[in-house]
């Protein structure tokens, strides 16, 4: 348990009838990134709520870098630094000072609370724009600042909520190499995401949320074995070529009305020249033919069918698959 | 570091991050300076003729003994007025993600709220000297004021400062939006409309006078004028007293409660 830097087990958290987290279990070790990866509404945000004592769990309990959640807030509140998913800065005041308000906060001295604000504004190259309102920054500087401010107290355990959702591709790629240096220093990161991508980049351990409890939790390629593939997807025009084709390839699934049929596909070429060879044996020609990787579609698709089926009601296992495709 | 220099240290740093909000932002509080300083000039000039019959010593209007008569009750406005500025500037405020980062920062948990008092306080006071020197302008004159009595003028205003300060705090911690806050801000400045500050108490409807007498509002304006003006304070000073007292703790513990409780 010593070198764990969360460990939780069942959290619990309800609002009236609506239960947003159902019992979830977590285990991060020291000096690691572990990412929480869901849906919109899966109870993300909440998780990282109740970890860092902004919001008290319904029932389970916590320890966060070694201290009770419950019984020392003020101990675990001194080892963690939040960045929330909505910009944590006081937009009224300049960047730079919302760096001296978290030096001071965190009771620096003068001159050592103007070396670190100034070493993490250069670092997070927020200097030409620190005597701005925050509230003029782009979405990236703010994402930026916020970090740099979350950094001003030196904290073991840093928890990230959606660091990068609504960032432009160069600022999504410059937080992502932020994050990779903040773990070369021995802190722990916990990191919320709704992209599969950037839980693989990151992450050492993935956990996957959904409908309030951990649907699986593995390292990033142990989650990849889970996903069943991609597909290939082939469309026809002709309802003669589209009967021919799907009692050509039994492995295949079908929509007649949109003529299209899904074959399952490994991603490899050989595969796809297996099934092309099989078309051309069949003389089938499709009008289209578009090769579908795994995405987090397919996570949540693998890992939430099963229970939606056969026990939950069937809005449960809709609602997370509705959410993704936006 | 112990918990008291703590707190003190936690505060003054929010303190000083609310006085810059209003130091860049000041258009808030100017513009509630403007109601009590219209009204001041409204009554004066305009309904001043007709109001002021009566309070001199002789029967027909005495616009001098009007003024007299007006400015302490505008004082006590004045803040009502600022205090609106608080509400909606807490309640603005707790939108903003900063606050949760607060939340979850090893920092004395009352100093988000405190920073914010002490700077609507202030700016109370600075209003208050605001009004007062516009009062001084147009002829208002106290003859009689000892230092000590100035001195417990001041203290009054501070302390009503205090207590309608706390109570805004806790209707801006319960407003959704700025524009809730200023409505459920609004008796804050009412409640001085239906108080001694205009029309002497007995000029109203007998079954109305008890509401007016002993509201937050009458025995404050009546023990300032008491002391600015020498006239009698009687039961008001103990009344101002305990009202200040008594809205200073319910708002502290409303406010707290309500913030310490989990946000949504």
């Amino acid at each position: 348990m010593s070198d764990l830097a969360i460990a939780a087990k069942g959290l619990r958290k309800s609002y009236g009838d609506k239960t947003v987290l159902d019992g979830i279990d977590l285990a991060v070790p020291e000096g690691t990134i572990f990412s929480l990866l869901g849906p919109n509404g899966a109870g993300k945000t909440t998780t990282v709520q109740i970890l860092s004592t902004l919001i008290t769990a319904g029932g389970g309990h916590a320890r966060v870098a070694g201290h009770d959640l419950a019984t020392e807030p003020q101990a675990v509140r001194a080892a963690i630094g939040v960045t929330g998913q909505f910009s944590a800065v006081d937009g009224l005041i300049t960047g730079a000072e919302n760096m001296r308000l978290m030096a001071d906060l965190h009771h620096l001295g003068k001159q050592e609370g103007q070396r670190v604000t100034a070493r993490l504004l250069e670092r997070f190259d927020l200097v030409e724009a620190a005597n701005r309102p925050a509230s003029t920054y782009s979405g990236g500087m703010k994402r930026r600042l916020d970090i740099a401010m979350t950094l001003v107290g030196s904290p073991r355990v840093i928890f990230l909520d959606e660091p990068t959702t609504g960032l432009d591709p160069r600022s999504r790629h410059t937080m992502w190499q932020i994050i990779r240096e903040l773990v070369t220093t021995g802190v722990t990161v916990f990191l919320t995401t709704q992209y599969l991508e950037e839980a693989d980049e990151l992450a050492h351990r993935i956990a996957v949320l959904n409908n309030g409890t951990i649907a699986a939790e593995g390292t990033p390629d142990d989650l990849k074995r889970l996903i069943p593939g991609g597909h290939v997807r082939l469309r026809f025009t002709d309802p003669g070529a589209y009967r021919a084709a799907a009692a050509a390839l039994t492995a295949a699934t079908g929509d007649e009305t949109a003529q299209t049929l899904h074959v399952p596909h490994d991603g490899t070429q050989r595969d796809l020249h297996t099934l092309l060879t099989r078309l051309d044996a069949a003389g089938i020609t499709a009008d289209e033919l578009t090769v579908h990787t795994p995405d987090l579609d397919d996570v949540f698709f693998a890992l939430t069918d099963a229970p939606a089926t056969s026990a939950d009601a069937p809005a449960n296992g809709a609602a997370p698959t509705k959410e993704t495709v936006r | 570091m112990s918990t008291l220099s703590l707190a003190v240290r936690d505060s003054s740093t929010m303190l000083r991050r609310n006085l810059l909000h209003a130091r860049r932002y000041p258009s808030l509080t100017l513009n509630l300076l403007l109601t009590p300083i219209m009204l001041l000039l409204l009554f004066v000039y305009v309904f001043g003729n007709a109001l002021s019959v009566g309070i001199g010593g002789g029967g027909g209007p005495d616009r001098a003994a009007y003024i007299a008569y007006l400015v302490p009750g505008l004082l006590l406005m004045t803040i009502g007025s600022t205090t609106i500025g608080t509400a909606v500037s807490v309640s603005n405020d707790m939108t903003e993600g900063i606050i949760a980062r607060f939340r979850t920062m090893n920092i004395h948990r009352g100093s988000v709220l405190i920073g914010h008092v002490v700077s609507s306080v202030l700016q109370s006071l600075a209003s208050t000297v605001l009004v007062a020197a516009v009062g001084l302008a147009i002829g208002f004159r106290t003859t009689h004021a000892t230092p000590l009595e100035w001195l417990a003028a001041l203290g009054l205003l501070a302390l009503f400062a205090l207590a309608l300060t706390w109570i805004a705090v806790g209707m801006g911690l319960i407003s959704p939006s700025a524009e809730a806050a200023s409505n459920n801000a609004l008796p804050l400045i009412f409640l001085p409309l239906i108080s001694s500050a205009f029309v002497p108490l007995h000029s109203m409807p007998g079954w109305f006078r008890p509401i007016a007498e002993y509201q937050p509002f009458t025995p404050a304006i009546e023990t300032l004028r008491g002391l600015l003006l020498g006239t009698p304070i009687g039961h008001n000073g103990w009344l101002a007293l305990a009202w200040c007292l008594v809205l200073t703790v319910l708002g502290y513990r409303w406010s707290t409660a309500t913030f310490n409780a989990d946000p949504k």
